[in-house]
Order: structure tokens, then C-alpha cells, then sequence
């Protein structure tokens, strides 16, 4: 890919440019002592000089020695509540003089143009699109706003501490999907094209002279030195060995420590887990139908008239690191594990997925199953 | 697997009639407000909607004079005040979802359904359609449990199923039973010892609770039937009815897009096993 040089001082014209072109940019940003993705104006907004320190069970912003605004690596979420609404409407019913009518909920979807995605984002991002598009019913209100992005991606400078991507496959360099790729480097950024779109957005730029050979090298070894990571999840087929080990005493033992909050599931970027509430109005003429983000952590989740079919937190834990790991491979064709590490992090307990993963696939010694 | 109805946004149907099965048990025909074709296989389900409440997955238990019937224990948040909704009155629709009864591919076999409880209101259809296409399909035995004799539903289709359709019919209570030829004290699967079929060119159609039908695999297996020639109807917490929501995952599977029913060495890995 042929990379042209954006100065840091004309960063601001990539945001004017997706301005005009119809985008509102939606970017990472400062909220709450955590690195949020928002609605942004102007580049003033991006956490220049921030950086996260993530660990399990902790996640602290912190001020770095430089100037830059991709010096994190991820906040609590990604693109997920972008195009997977944690709270949408499917649709209404209401009672009219000619009876009973359903109408579907309004289709609501804008151009955004997200930028500061990385390569875990991307490949949470496709397999996303695998569950709500690609399936017997395409979800209508995911397509709407999937076919209205722009993606920004950026290469990972460094890697959080959580970070396991290199183990997945999918980072630190973001390798697909998006429109445009940036490398960041202490005196701007190292921009790539990887659509059409992308172009058109590219030749409106104020692009630097070529780029230098120092500037190649600074950002290859930027990667290389993203790639050093302390976490590293089980290969693939190793990780379908989890289904063989379904009575571990493992899983008895991180129940011990998880407190089914579904944290993890919410933070995590593949996750698609959804309920649905009806609602009405007082008057009984008017009622909703609501869909909203839901986690096999919670009772409820396999819940049907008299019967829990995961009554125990170790039948949940394992439900949901048996789906992730081993039977999203069935379904999918690849785990539904991208190495962002976010389930870690924010883990209020500390429990590491990565550590559980690598107990959990060793096995036992031979056991009944339970039946 | 039949293009649904209505898929996103329920189709409103109307309560036409109702009746009573036996205490907490009804049936309800509903006319749906639609001249397209409803097509759907036995052993597909259906999401009905009743105002305000909520969604519950429900089988199809048959298709009569233009009207749908769903025959529903009140058990729940919704299933308690849907059966008590008046003719008339209407609800949402959306379905069917799934795949039903291999009715096609087990041609040419001696047919056993194993069904207890409620179980047999998602078999009903599929026993009258090999009945009613005997021709094509070698001995039909029609296995049911209940807990009380009292409980079972349709007797006068058992008869006729017996009399006129010349189908091996035996009944199990596993409380109190008649003292009539066909009922047995005891357990549906204690049943498979008294069916007449052919072994080794069946199919076996499986619905009930779960332990039911664990319960009956074993005595298939001492009698050598082949895990191949059984077919089940699972239940799970359906919502969406898309694979898309998640709750009614069994291991890899999407018990509402992947089954109801499925060919059982396919689910075998997973079925039966506690906490999944």
C-alpha cells in the first residue's frame, strides 16, 4: 500500500473533508477518565497526550511523554453501539378502529465517519457483519447504518498490557475493512487507502512530500514493538478442546470468583446477545417492541416457563467462553475472540480471560460428564 | 425451511375460537389477516404476540378449515393471559421459524412417535399427515405418557388413530391409569418394549421433557435402534426466532434456526448434558 504524509497540523482538514462530504466524524475522546467514541467537531476533541494503563480488573488514563492522539489502545467500547443500538425499537403495535396494526420501527442511520478503529475493532467489525447480515434475516437497522460507514483505522503504536491480538491474528495492523489507515508519528500521520471512498477523501488532503524512508521505518517498528505482547490466547484448535473438557474444575473455580455482572459481554466487541421488552401506554392503545443488548451472564438468558437452563454461574461463565471460544468457530468459522483484551480490563474482578482459556483447554483427567 | 409470513413485524391474527383441552391446556384457531399462503412444515413454531406483554414462542399444532391452531399450557408472564383472550379479539403473528418433522426422508420406514405431556401437540399434524399418506409409510406406532390419565389430550383422535388408522396406539400414566387394554401404568419410554416396529428400517419422533427423551434413547439403544433413525423437538428460550438474539444457543447450534427438530446424531454431542 502507498502511503502519503499528513502533517499533524492538517489533521483538522480530514475532518473538514468527511465534514463536507456529508460525515459526521465520530472519534475517541476523553469521558469519564476512560476513552470514549463520540461525536466530534473539531481535532482538539481526540486525547492528545493520553494513554490507557489496563489490567485486569483496571483501567486509569494516564498522561504519556508525547504529543499524540492514538497513544491508547482501547476504551470499554468500539463500533459495536454504532451499528448494534443497545436500546433499538424493532417495532410498534397499536389498536385502531380496524383492529390490531404493527408498523416497523423507523429506520434511523446517518453517514458517520469513525476514525481511530484498530485492527481488533475490524475483525469484531466483520464478524459482526457476519451475525446480523449475512445470516437467513439481514437486520435491517444494522445494514442501514453498516452501509452508511466510513472507517478510519489506525496501526497500533504500542499495545496495552491486556492486549493479546497478535495471538488472534488481528492486529496490531489493521488489515481490512477500512476506508482509510493512518500510522502515527510524532510529527503527523502515515495515511493509506484501502476503498474507493477512501480515495475520494484522500485527494482532497494536503498531503506531505513522499514519505521518507525513516518514516517507513519508524512505523514498521512502531508494529514490531505493538506486537510484543505479554498475552497470548490458545490457537484455534486448541481452543476447540474446551468443549471436550466440560466438567473442568476450572470452571467451578473461576464461578467462585465471577459476579455475573456481564461486564464482558457488554464490552466486548463480537458479543450480539440481545432481549426483547414490550412496553405499552396506560391507555393500552399504544405499544413497543424494543430490542436491547442482553448477556448469557444473566438467569433470565436461558430462561423458559419453569425451567433455568444455566441455573449456576459456572454453567454461564463457561456458556459464554464456550460460545466465544470453541462453538463461534461452528458458527462463524473463526473464534469470536479478537484480542482486544477489553473483557479483562473491565472485569471487575480481574478475571482474565486469556489465563482461564489456557487452564481450561490442558483438560483433566478423564471424568464422567454429567448427564 | 419455509420463508416466514412475517419475520421482523408480526402479522395480526384474530382469535376465532377457543377451546379447552383439559385445566390449564387450550387451543386457539386463529385466522390470519393476510390472503398470502401460510406455508409450514409440522414441527415448525410460531411467535405470538399478545398487546403490551411480550412474545412466546409457540408450535404449530395444526391447520384446519383456513385457521392456524396453537395449543398452549398457561404457564407464564404471557401464555397465562393469551388463553384467556376471547374470540375476536386479535394478536401478532410471527413465523413460522424453523425446521419441522422429516416426513419426506423417512418414507418407506415403520414410524414411532414418542411423545409426553404437551409434547405431542408439535407431533399431532405429523402423525395425522403419516396416517393420511399410509401408503407411503410402513407400521405407525403412537407412543404418549402422561402423568394422570385425565391429562391426555385428544382421545378421540387416539381412537380414531387406533381404529380407523390401524396404528399400534399405547399409553403410559404415570400416576393413575384406565384399565383399558392400551394404558399402562408407568413411563412412556417402558413403552418402546410392547412397540411393534421394525428396528433396523424406522424413524423415531421424539417430543417431550428432556429426561423423557434421554430416558427413551437408552431403551432405543437396547433395542438397537441406530442414533440415525431418531429425530427430537428441542425448547428453548426463543425470542427472536432469527439466531440472532442468542438465548436458545445449544453449543454450536440455534436450537430456533438450526432445529426445533433435529436429526439427533447431530445434537447428540449436546444434548442432554446439565447447565448448557
Amino acid at each position: 500500500m502507498i502511503k502519503h504524509f499528513l502533517a499533524r497540523q492538517h489533521l483538522d482538514q480530514l475532518f473538514s473533508v468527511l465534514s463536507n462530504a456529508g460525515y459526521q466524524v465520530v472519534g475517541p475522546t476523553v469521558k469519564d477518565n476512560a476513552i470514549v467514541f463520540t461525536e466530534l467537531s473539531h481535532v482538539e476533541q481526540l486525547p492528545w497526550g493520553r494513554q490507557e494503563i489496563a489490567k485486569p480488573g483496571h483501567y486509569q488514563l494516564t498522561d504519556t511523554s508525547t504529543n499524540r492522539c492514538f497513544a491508547w489502545n482501547t476504551g470499554p467500547q468500539g463500533l459495536k453501539p454504532w451499528l448494534f443500538k443497545p436500546e433499538q425499537p424493532l417495532w410498534q403495535a397499536e389498536q385502531t378502529e380496524q383492529g390490531l396494526c404493527f408498523r416497523q420501527a423507523s429506520i434511523e442511520a446517518h453517514p458517520i465517519a469513525v476514525i481511530g478503529l484498530r485492527g481488533c475493532d475490524l475483525a469484531a467489525l466483520k464478524l459482526q457483519d457476519q451475525h446480523f447480515l449475512q445470516g437467513p434475516y439481514p437486520d435491517p437497522y444494522y445494514q442501514a447504518q453498516r452501509e452508511q460507514l466510513f472507517i478510519i483505522a489506525v496501526n497500533c503504536a504500542q499495545s496495552a498490557e491486556t492486549c493479546f491480538c497478535v495471538s488472534t491474528g488481528d492486529g496490531p495492523e489493521a488489515t481490512h475493512s477500512f476506508d482509510l489507515v493512518l500510522d502515527e508519528l510524532e510529527e503527523g500521520y502515515l495515511m493509506g487507502c484501502g476503498s474507493e471512498q477512501g480515495q475520494a477523501i484522500f485527494q482532497q488532503l494536503t498531503l506531505g512530500p513522499q514519505v521518507s524512508k525513516d518514516q517507513l521505518h519508524t512505523a514498521q517498528k512502531q508494529l514490531a514493538d505493538a506486537s510484543q505482547q505479554q498475552r497470548q490466547m490458545p490457537d484455534e484448535d486448541s481452543l476447540l478442546k474446551l468443549t471436550e473438557n466440560l466438567e473442568h474444575p476450572q470452571w467451578q473455580d473461576v464461578a467462585d470468583r465471577c459476579l455475573a455482572c456481564g461486564n464482558c459481554t457488554l464490552v466486548c466487541p463480537t458479543c450480539f446477545c440481545s432481549k426483547q421488552e414490550s412496553t405499552s401506554d396506560i391507555k393500552l392503545q399504544q405499544a413497543e417492541q424494543v430490542r436491547l443488548w442482553d448477556s448469557c451472564f444473566s438467569e433470565q438468558h436461558g430462561y423458559i416457563a419453569g425451567k433455568l437452563f444455566r441455573p449456576e454461574i459456572r454453567h454461564r461463565y463457561r456458556q459464554w467462553l464456550l460460545h466465544k471460544l470453541a462453538n463461534w468457530q461452528q458458527q462463524y468459522g473463526r473464534s469470536g475472540c479478537v484480542g482486544c483484551g477489553r473483557c479483562i480490563s473491565w472485569c471487575p474482578v480481574g478475571i482474565d480471560l486469556v489465563a482461564e482459556a489456557q487452564i481450561l483447554v490442558k483438560g483433566t483427567p478423564h471424568e464422567p460428564t454429567d448427564r | 425451511m419455509n420463508q416466514p409470513i412475517a419475520s421482523f413485524v408480526p402479522l395480526t391474527t384474530t382469535l376465532m375460537d377457543k377451546h379447552q383441552e383439559s385445566p390449564g391446556i387450550f387451543t386457539l384457531y386463529l385466522k390470519l389477516n393476510t390472503s398470502a399462503p401460510f406455508n409450514f412444515s409440522f414441527g415448525q413454531f410460531n411467535m405470538l404476540y399478545l398487546f403490551g406483554l411480550g412474545e412466546v414462542a409457540i408450535s404449530i399444532m395444526g391447520w384446519r378449515n383456513n385457521l392456524l391452531l396453537h395449543t398452549i399450557r398457561a404457564v407464564g408472564r404471557v401464555t397465562q393471559p393469551l388463553v384467556q383472550l376471547e374470540p375476536g379479539q386479535q394478536l401478532g403473528l410471527r413465523g413460522p421459524f424453523g425446521y419441522g418433522w422429516p416426513l419426506e426422508q423417512t418414507k418407506g420406514k415403520d414410524i414411532v412417535f414418542i411423545t409426553a405431556g404437551l409434547g405431542c401437540a408439535p407431533v399431532v399434524a405429523a402423525i395425522n399427515h403419516t396416517v393420511e399418506h399410509k401408503q407411503h409409510y410402513g407400521r405407525i406406532v403412537i407412543l404418549q405418557g402422561v402423568k394422570h390419565h385425565n391429562d391426555l389430550l385428544w382421545q378421540t383422535q387416539y381412537d380414531h388413530w387406533q381404529n380407523t388408522g390401524n396404528c399400534q396406539v399405547l399409553l403410559a400414566a404415570s400416576e393413575e391409569y384406565k384399565h383399558r387394554y392400551k394404558w399402562r401404568l408407568g413411563m412412556v419410554t417402558e413403552l418402546l418394549n410392547f412397540a411393534e416396529f421394525d428396528t433396523e428400517n424406522c424413524a423415531v419422533l421424539m417430543c417431550g421433557p428432556e429426561i423423557m427423551m434421554l430416558a427413551a434413547l437408552k431403551q432405543l439403544a437396547k433395542l438397537h435402534v441406530a442414533d440415525e433413525a431418531v429425530y427430537l423437538s428441542l425448547e428453548r428460550n426463543f425470542q427472536c426466532g432469527q439466531a440472532s438474539c442468542g438465548h436458545c444457543q445449544l453449543g454450536p447450534f440455534f436450537v430456533c434456526k438450526d432445529g426445533p427438530v433435529f436429526h439427533y446424531p447431530t445434537v447428540k454431542p449436546w444434548f442432554g448434558l446439565s447447565g448448557i
